[in-house]
């Protein structure tokens, strides 16, 4: 069994999600660690890009702050494998990337790379399911996940998706960016039902899920949740200080998660 | 593979969000376009409200004064509005009405397609947001106004280098977040499909007067056809009923800013590479990295890092040359033709005017050169003023 599927066996999954290089390579590494520590089931990691259309304004702003501070997606890859060695050998990480960077690096070259960084998956917001060969058979051949995404207004695509990816399925709750929301709506429940229908393929929720309350209540029916804009949030107010920060928060969630999971949650 | 290819070149790279939107889209033009209501509405409104077909003007003074290839100028100028972007918001207002749309988003540069939408919109009774980044606005504040008085909002973007490209994000944003109600009404053949084909089928109207106007005036074909390319919605417009002539050679403008070896230039095909970027697989300008690199002209219309996909098969298969124009050549031109055929182009079709300047006299007099006039310059006579060291008070 992969890390990946390993992460959701028997447990509802905390994906903490970060920007790399955000606002160094050093304090993503000590954010790494930190992650881990407080019980992340998978850290998702995005590569920053010049410009993010499927983001909000914080991960847009954090994407900005790491290119300025020169990193870049060799930087990445080699701070993945370096922490790979130093991490819980069973915590996933999978990558964030729009799809130029993959592109002018080489669809091959890329995903052999993360298979040797100790990459287990790569989410690739602006390469639709029906774009992905470009990219999926490399990733086959070394064993690195390529994650799909659903979202509200996949409707009858949701079946075609869910039945050919591997990994799990990324929901994205609501329309428009990730960032915050106040209020989730019903969205994700419905997404999850219908991927339940077709397969066992795990299912955790992203966009706009920044509370325990909110993490408890999307675990009632979905395999987990992936938690970015409030973490960014966190690491952009404390900079290089913010490790601990992070860490607190992230506790709070994971038990959340992980209460929501053993009480089957009401 | 998604559908929307021109060789390798188009394609579909949106988020999953976008999917439904692009593949609706993508199902009702395939059905309108071959409706023949929807036709002769937007024949009549080309006709009767765009005032097509735009001239085609034999530019004698300065034919003589160049003394080579005879010179025709396209006057897209004379459309409603300034430009050829009434072409394709016509019709695209068009089609988010007959599916039921009653709001329009809108990227724009230089304000012309903002302009444009915002008439559309106002026309046809629809809700219109105009989405433009922080640089433009203050480069063309007479159009920021101009779209609020036509009953537009303008919202300013202020994110990544605040320009074309940067306003094309909002807008895919502004969609993603909201999709039943609104269209997105693109301004120029690129983007996810089906808009590079949309684009060019609403702005091939213009290749098609050409080549009827030419054959009445010259009783032929032109040796070739010269236009403007940011994006290339004018250029593919005016590029596309030759396509299949051989011997017209087609021939697209870039932007060469400050100079294609400065750095601060907008030539995506004298120096970019081939890339996955706003929806599309194309020529971006870009770092080492994959990074979209900044980009600079002195038209804001021509300040975008890509080209449309069909551009880039045409260059890819040789079909037409693409060739770099500086701010200093353009605005060259741009006094040029104004003091030449009384006629003031936007800095954007000075682009073209200025590679005829340097083509028309390598050429035998007999041969006939169609420059495509995008737009008119009086959005750009302040800009020009600045650059010549002319300070103008309100």
């Amino acid at each position: 069994m992969n890390r990946i599927s390993a992460a959701f066996r028997g447990k509802k999954a905390f994906i903490p999600f970060i920007t790399g290089g955000d606002p160094d390579i050093d304090t993503t590494r000590e954010l790494l660690l930190a992650l881990c520590d407080a019980g992340a089931d998978a850290i998702e990691i995005g590569i920053p890009f010049s410009d993010p259309i499927a983001e909000g304004p914080v991960i847009e702003a954090a994407s900005a702050r790491a290119l300025r501070a020169g990193c870049t997606l060799n930087k990445l890859l080699a701070l993945a494998e370096s922490v790979r060695a130093d991490v819980n050998p069973d915590v996933p990480i999978l990558f964030m990337t729009y799809y130029n960077p993959v592109f002018h690096f080489g669809a091959e070259a890329f995903a052999s790379r993360c298979a040797r960084a100790g990459v287990d998956g790569l989410i690739v917001p602006d390469l639709p399911f029906e774009e992905r060969d470009e990219l999926l058979p490399p990733c086959q051949t070394h064993g690195v996940e390529l994650i799909s995404l659903i979202a509200p207004t996949s409707r009858e695509r949701i079946e075609r998706i869910a039945r050919a990816s591997g990994g799990f399925l990324y929901c994205v709750s609501s329309l428009g960016v990730t960032g915050e929301r106040a209020v989730l709506g019903e969205s994700a429940r419905h997404m999850t039902a219908a991927v339940r229908r077709v397969c066992d393929i795990p299912c955790a929720v992203g966009f706009g899920i920044s509370t325990p309350e909110q993490a408890a209540a999307i675990c009632a029916f979905a395999d987990g949740v992936i938690v970015g804009s409030a973490i960014v949030r966190i690491i952009a107010e404390h900079g290089r200080g913010s490790a601990e920060h992070v860490a607190r928060y992230a506790r709070e969630m994971k038990q959340a998660v992980t209460q929501s999971g053993r009480d089957g949650f009401a | 593979m998604a559908q929307g290819r021109f060789g390798i070149y188009g394609g579909q790279y949106v988020p999953e969000t976008l999917m439904r939107a692009v593949t609706l889209l993508s199902g009702e033009y395939d059905k309108w376009r071959k409706d023949e209501t929807f036709a002769g509405e937007y024949a009549r409104l080309l006709e009767q409200y765009a005032g097509r077909p735009s001239l085609l003007y034999y530019a004698e003074k300065m034919t003589n004064d160049l003394g080579g290839a005879k010179i025709y100028l396209k006057r897209e100028d004379l459309n409603h509005t300034g430009s050829h972007k009434i072409n394709n918001v016509l019709g695209q207002a068009l089609l988010a009405k007959k599916m039921g749309k009653t709001r329009l988003i809108a990227e724009t540069g230089a304000g012309q397609h903002g302009v444009a939408a915002a008439t559309a919109a106002a026309l046809m009774g629809m809700e219109c947001v105009v989405f433009m980044g922080k640089e433009d606005m203050e480069r063309q504040a007479l159009n920021v106004y101009r779209m609020k008085l036509l009953g537009a909002e303008v919202r300013c973007v202020t994110s990544g280098t605040a320009t074309l490209k940067d306003a094309v994000n909002a807008t895919m944003r502004e969609w993603a977040s909201r999709v039943d109600d609104t269209h997105y009404c693109l301004g120029s053949c690129m983007g996810p499909h089906p808009f590079p084909t949309i684009v060019r089928d609403f702005q091939s109207v213009i290749g098609a007067e050409i080549k009827r106007q030419v054959f009445a005036a010259e009783g032929g074909l032109p040796r070739a056809v010269i236009a403007c390319v940011g994006g290339g919605s004018n250029a593919i417009g005016s590029f596309h009923e030759f396509i299949g002539d051989p011997d017209v050679e087609l021939i697209g403008c870039e932007a060469a800013g400050r100079g294609v070896d400065t750095g601060e230039h907008a030539a995506t095909i004298t120096k970019g590479s081939v890339g996955v970027f706003h929806g599309m697989k194309s020529y971006f300008c870009v770092d080492g990295h994959g990074q979209i690199s900044p980009v600079y002209s002195i038209s804001a219309g021509l300040d975008y890092p890509g080209i449309g996909p069909e551009h880039a098969y045409l260059f890819a298969g040789g079909r037409a040359r693409y060739v770099p124009v500086t701010d200093a050549q353009a605005v060259d031109a741009f006094e040029y033709l104004s003091v030449t055929e009384g006629i003031i182009p936007a800095i954007e079709s000075a682009h073209a005017v200025a590679y005829a300047m340097t083509y028309a006299p390598a050429l035998p007099r007999g041969d006939v050169l169609v420059v495509t006039l995008s737009g008119r310059g009086d959005k750009d006579v302040a800009a020009m003023a600045k650059y010549r060291g002319v300070a103008l008070d309100e």
